[in-house]
């Protein structure tokens, strides 16, 4: 543990990362306590630039809106759908690539022709489809998110599993008489693990960013402020005010890059041999 | 022989897969909120009851489900997606209509992020840590954490709405000539935000590929042969490294050509670009499915045939098709 | 042949210096040697005795991590330590050239074979294209390719791994340069193709009077082939001599280890095995490997095993010996059941375990174990030892507590400690994994022990212990063994009896002895020729 901890506070970035990803959770969760009121309500004057009326500092949007408060509520928005979706999707996929990978032969080439299948089909626009077929809501965005993230998922996990099924030590807990999902569970799940980590934190991230494009079109829950939505309110007068589109789409960059920082981090401090062949 | 029997191998599987997407897409149809039939009457301005069922039996929605998916199935194949609910017009029409535009962007894109893209991961292999190196790092960290639109939004506010450089809207200045190299011109100033925007993304993605797989190559055996041979460094960069790192890049390209469609209707709908992406856009505002299903349709077959495409300049780069499959 | 005058090639006082991170200051340590006109000098060393890293410093190849550090390489009048980049390249491919040990990859996948000779010769200035073909198809027949002008044009995955290397010493003799050096030419190829390709470089020097620098860790092949011999330990010369000197008046206390540690071909006194009951029998056994090619062909189908039977009887050790492909490595893993065969009967004390399913397989877990090849990759890096061990027992339903004290009796027994077993896998070197593996296998307390390559893996003199262990645990617990090999000299050295296996049938069978002595099918003769260094006795017989 400590090995991991000094491997990883290696990675600047990584620290940095993490730094402004605790930073965005805490906001999250105290959002209701920094901004108390809704951020539906109409809490002054519309199109106020930053600084221009007290209480608004980063201005208010086309109905008065505050923009400081929507960027505090819609942390939530992001932090739960890209945690949940990308828990589901690692389920999936992390199942699907296993039993791919184990057994191989005929079950491994049908879950594989279902994952290629799904990831031929454009993700955006599948993802899009179905929350406009389910109705706009928290749960089917997430459902969305989650179909059609896993086969990466799946992919990765398969190919740990078909490489670490023919390693020896793998072959010798058969020999032994180890019991399948023993060996699975002990032998090569946890010798699997720490790219999927990765590949996981990573898969927030773009979670997060694929819920802010549905919101941008218009797809988001009503009833939860969402960056993507405010950048999509604000999308047609982005000639008279830049600031409304702009420290939404801010709060979702840096969030999405914390992320990824924190996520090379992790790969560094879990695949140190990879990590360094990389950087050579 | 190898490399026809490949490409049929392909064809093959492409057939399978618009059969699947055919299939989901008939699901989703169904899917769909409220009755197709009621929609239809409610949009003739009739209610009653007798003239919704006339109706449902015109369109065979009466008829068991596998009997209407069969049905559907030989409609998609001549090329029948049904009616637009709310412009009255074949689906397929409106999306033909389309069609050049997005093709115009997605391929100009594609072909930026991945010349861009090699040229800077092949530059920044040559030396760890020099500018090119520090150039790509950066250049990813940010086009990884940027939302597409936003980025697009952006550009329009610094380039059209700040320095006023480039139009922010269409495809083209309205009123202007059709035709003519002037008019060429104009479709390219309205294309460039939209394209770079669309391909930065992809771009940042395939420079940490090539120089990844750039890395890889170098280490290896008969890299080692060639300098052994006593080759000039450009000729192992040019003739074994290069060609031999790109390899999978070009697969994974491939592969990504359906995020870049799909990255397309967010960029549409920002740049107001006419092409199918703006019509996804506005059927789903208008929550014309109809419509909406045929561009997914449409989208997922383009992908399919860039898949195929890549598939065959694959097979003519690399000799061991046959072993590598 | 040492002649001052006729040396080509000189090292003198060669320092490398390695990362400051590594275990050991210097990769090699003031090395000093001379290469002469018309001589092989065999580099010879364990893994990590810096005998690669010399060649590559003379090649100016070093990888960026490594600096020499002081010496000279003297080629003419010239030290190339000291040559620009431009002068070294036109050194290198023309004057001095190498071949490497991987013919599976030091060939560029994506260009014709051909063009690859060709491309060296045009970078020396060949300038006309016709002479440049002219001069390939010359060299591919001069390395006794079949149909050179076919060569040309093929790509390196259409050839074997033994043709690969011919093409890689046709393109080194290309320009015909004064020095080749050969890093393992033939340690990743099978015992007859060996043959061949020592027999080939042998003969083009001869013709050409090159010298040659020939690195290996194959005593065999030292005495086939070597005029001289440079012995390498640790970084460091431990003794340089003329070839017969070397191999059968040893001097240096190391050179005597490593050479006492190399198998003889003279197999052990037979023991009276016929007398006590068989324990396994294989009768009929079949696989054949089918692998889909797609729509528009039918499958290919590889024959693995092929009526193949034999008897082991209670103490004996039987060696299933053949090159890669002979199906033997098939063979063990259908007897443990890794592998399900077509047919046949396996037959264990009497009772046919080859079509046992799930849980009706555990009892013949019990009594059957393996001992796998590569010690890096057959323990579970994330278990501590003792655990790895326990597995076994554990899923045999011995209660956990009994299985742990097990597990470390037997690291006693394998000679590595009790306290070895709360440690991870990494931490021990490849001969200590193997010991561990052998514990694994042991702690079931099996009857028959299948070992696939279980030394191949190792360097020599750990090679040595590994077998002595072995041999040592089977007189103490009665085992008996199939004991997989390419390597007729380990074979000849642990094996009762022996089945030599080719495409995957057993062409021939019986006691070692009478094997090695008196083969009777064409293949084993064959096999017997191709062993490296055959003559040599060693210094025992010499003396």
């Amino acid at each position: 543990m400590i090995e991991f901890w000094t491997r990883f506070a290696r990675n600047k970035g990584a620290v940095f990362g993490l730094v402004v990803l605790v930073g965005v959770i805490a906001l999250a969760a105290f959002a209701h306590m920094l901004f108390p009121q809704s951020p539906w309500r109409m809490t002054g004057a519309p199109f106020q630039p930053p600084g221009a009326q007290p209480g608004h500092w980063l201005g208010t949007d086309t109905l008065g809106r505050d923009i400081a408060a929507g960027i505090a509520h819609g942390a939530r928005v992001s932090i739960l759908v890209g945690l949940v979706s990308t828990a589901v999707a690692v389920g999936i996929g992390v199942i699907a690539g296993a039993v791919a990978g184990y057994f191989g032969g005929l079950i491994d080439t049908a879950v594989m022709r279902f994952t290629e299948f799904f990831q031929t089909i454009p993700s955006v626009v599948l993802a899009i489809v179905l929350v406009a077929i389910l109705q706009p809501s928290i749960e089917s965005i997430i459902i969305a998110i989650a179909i059609v993230s896993w086969p990466p998922v799946a992919r990765l996990v398969r190919g740990e599993f078909l490489t670490l099924r023919t390693r020896e030590f793998v072959e010798a807990a058969r020999v032994i008489g180890q019991s399948d999902t023993r060996i699975i569970l002990t032998q090569i799940l946890p010798n699997s693990l720490s790219p999927v980590i990765v590949t996981a934190s990573l898969m927030v991230a773009t979670a997060i960013l694929l819920e802010s494009a549905i919101a941008f079109l218009g797809l988001g829950d009503r009833n939860m402020m969402s960056w993507g939505y405010m950048i999509g309110a604000a999308r047609t007068v982005i000639r008279e005010a830049w600031w409304m589109s702009f420290f939404p789409g801010f709060a979702i960059f840096i969030t999405v890059l914390a992320i990824n920082l924190v996520g090379e981090g992790l790969n560094d401090a879990l695949n140190p041999r990879l990590a360094r062949q990389g950087r050579q | 022989m190898a490399t026809l029997e490949f490409v049929a191998r392909r064809l093959v599987w492409a057939v399978f897969v618009i059969l699947g997407i055919i299939i989901v897409n008939f699901i989703l149809l169904r899917l769909a909120p409220g009755d197709p039939a009621a929609i239809m009457a409610g949009q003739a301005g009739a209610t009653d009851e007798q003239y919704i069922a006339q109706l449902r039996a015109q369109f065979g929605l009466d008829r068991p489900l596998h009997v209407q998916l069969y049905t559907y199935i030989f409609d998609v194949a001549r090329l029948d997606l049904g009616f637009s609910a709310r412009q009255q017009v074949p689906v397929a029409d409106l999306i033909f209509q389309r069609m050049p535009a997005t093709l115009l962007l997605t391929g100009v894109a594609f072909l930026f992020s991945l010349g861009v893209g090699i040229l800077l991961g092949a530059l920044a292999s040559r030396r760890a840590g020099g500018w090119a190196d520090s150039f790509i790092t950066v250049l990813a960290l940010a086009a990884y954490a940027t939302p597409i639109y936003w980025l697009g939004l952006m550009l329009i506010l610094l380039f059209s709405v700040w320095l006023g450089w480039l139009p922010a809207y269409g495809m083209a200045t309205i009123g202007g000539g059709a035709g003519g190299l002037a008019y060429s011109l104009d479709v390219a100033r309205h294309l460039l935000m939209p394209a770079l925007t669309l391909g930065l993304f992809y771009m940042a993605v395939y420079a940490r590929l090539t120089r990844a797989s750039m890395l890889e190559v170098q280490d290896q055996d008969f890299v080692k042969t060639a300098k052994a041979k006593g080759l000039p460094d450009w000729r192992i960069t040019r003739a074994h490294v290069l060609r031999n790192a790109v390899l999978p890049v070009i697969s994974y390209a491939g592969f990504q050509a359906g995020h870049l469609v799909g990255g397309a209707v967010l960029v549409e709908t920002v740049f107001g670009w006419p092409g199918i992406g703006r019509l996804a856009f506005d059927a789903l505002l208008q929550r014309d499915y109809n419509l909406l299903l045929g561009v997914f349709l449409f989208t997922a077959i383009m992908v399919i045939v860039f898949n195929i495409i890549t598939d065959i300049v694959y097979t003519l780069v690399d000799p061991r098709i046959e072993v590598g499959r | 042949m040492t002649d001052r005058d006729a040396r080509l090639l000189s090292i003198q006082d060669l320092t490398v210096a390695l990362p400051a991170a590594a275990e050991r200051a210097h990769a090699v340590e003031n090395i000093s040697f001379d290469l002469s006109h018309g001589e092989i000098l065999c580099v010879v060393g364990e893994s990590g005795s810096g005998k690669s890293v010399t060649a590559q410093a003379v090649m100016g190849l070093l990888p960026a991590t490594l600096k020499p550090t002081s010496g000279k390489i003297l080629f003419g009048d010239e030290d190339m330590l000291k040559l620009s980049e431009s002068r070294l390249r036109r050194i290198r491919g023309e004057r001095i050239s190498m071949i490497f040990q991987e013919p599976m990859t030091a060939l560029n996948p994506l260009m014709r074979v051909g063009d690859q000779i060709s491309e060296m010769l045009q970078f020396h200035g060949m300038g006309s294209r016709r002479r440049r073909q002219a001069r390939v198809l010359e060299l591919l027949e001069a390395v006794q390719l079949p149909d050179p002008p076919a060569m040309m044009t093929a790509y390196p995955f259409q050839l074997s791994g033994g043709q690969r290397q011919r093409v890689m010493i046709a393109m080194a003799l290309a320009l015909d340069p004064a020095i080749l050096i050969a890093d393992e030419p033939t340690t990743a190829l099978d015992v007859t193709t060996q043959a061949e390709v020592l027999g080939l470089i042998k003969a083009l020097q001869a013709e050409r009077a090159m010298g040659v620098m020939f690195i290996t860790h194959d005593f065999g092949v030292v005495a086939e082939i070597a005029d001289r011999v440079a012995v390498m330990q640790h970084g460091r010369t431990v003794e340089i001599g003329a070839a017969q000197e070397v191999l059968n008046h040893p001097k240096a206390d190391y050179t005597q280890r490593l050479i006492a540690a190399v198998p003889g071909l003279t197999p052990p006194e037979a023991l009276p095995f016929t007398e006590r009951e068989p324990i396994f029998e294989a009768r009929a056994l079949e696989k054949i490997y089918r692998s889909s090619r797609g729509f528009f062909r039918g499958k290919r189908e590889v024959v693995a095993a092929k009526d193949v039977s034999f008897v082991i009887r209670a103490g004996e050790t039987l060696g299933l010996v053949g090159e890669s492909g002979s199906g033997k490595t098939t063979v063990g893993r259908c007897v443990v059941r890794l592998v399900d065969s077509d047919s046949g009967e396996l037959l264990f004390s009497g009772q046919d375990i080859a079509a046992l399913k799930g849980n009706a397989l555990l009892p013949m877990r019990r009594n059957v174990q393996m001992v796998f090849q590569d010690p890096y990759a057959s323990l579970n890096p994330r278990r501590k030892v003792a655990k790895i061990i326990a597995e076994g027992p554990r899923a045999q339903g011995v209660p956990r507590r009994e299985a742990m004290d097990r597990a470390f009796e037997l690291l006693e027994l394998v000679g590595l400690g009790r306290s070895a077993g709360e440690r991870y896998p990494h931490e021990f070197s490849g001969g200590q994994r193997q010991r561990i593996g052998i514990a694994r296998a042991l702690a079931l307390r099996p009857k028959l022990l299948v070992a696939d390559e279980p030394v191949s893996a190792l360097d020599v003199s750990v090679q040595a212990q590994v077998l002595d262990l072995l041999d040592e645990l089977r007189r103490k617990l009665d085992l008996s063994m199939l004991f997989i090999t390419h390597d007729l000299r380990v074979a000849a050295q642990v094996c009762d009896s022996i089945a030599v296996m080719r495409l995957g049938e057993i062409v021939e069978y019986g006691p070692t002895g009478k094997v090695f002595a008196d083969p009777q099918h064409a293949y084993t003769r064959q096999l017997l020729d191709a062993i490296p260094g055959k003559g040599w006795r060693g210094p025992q017989q010499a003396a």
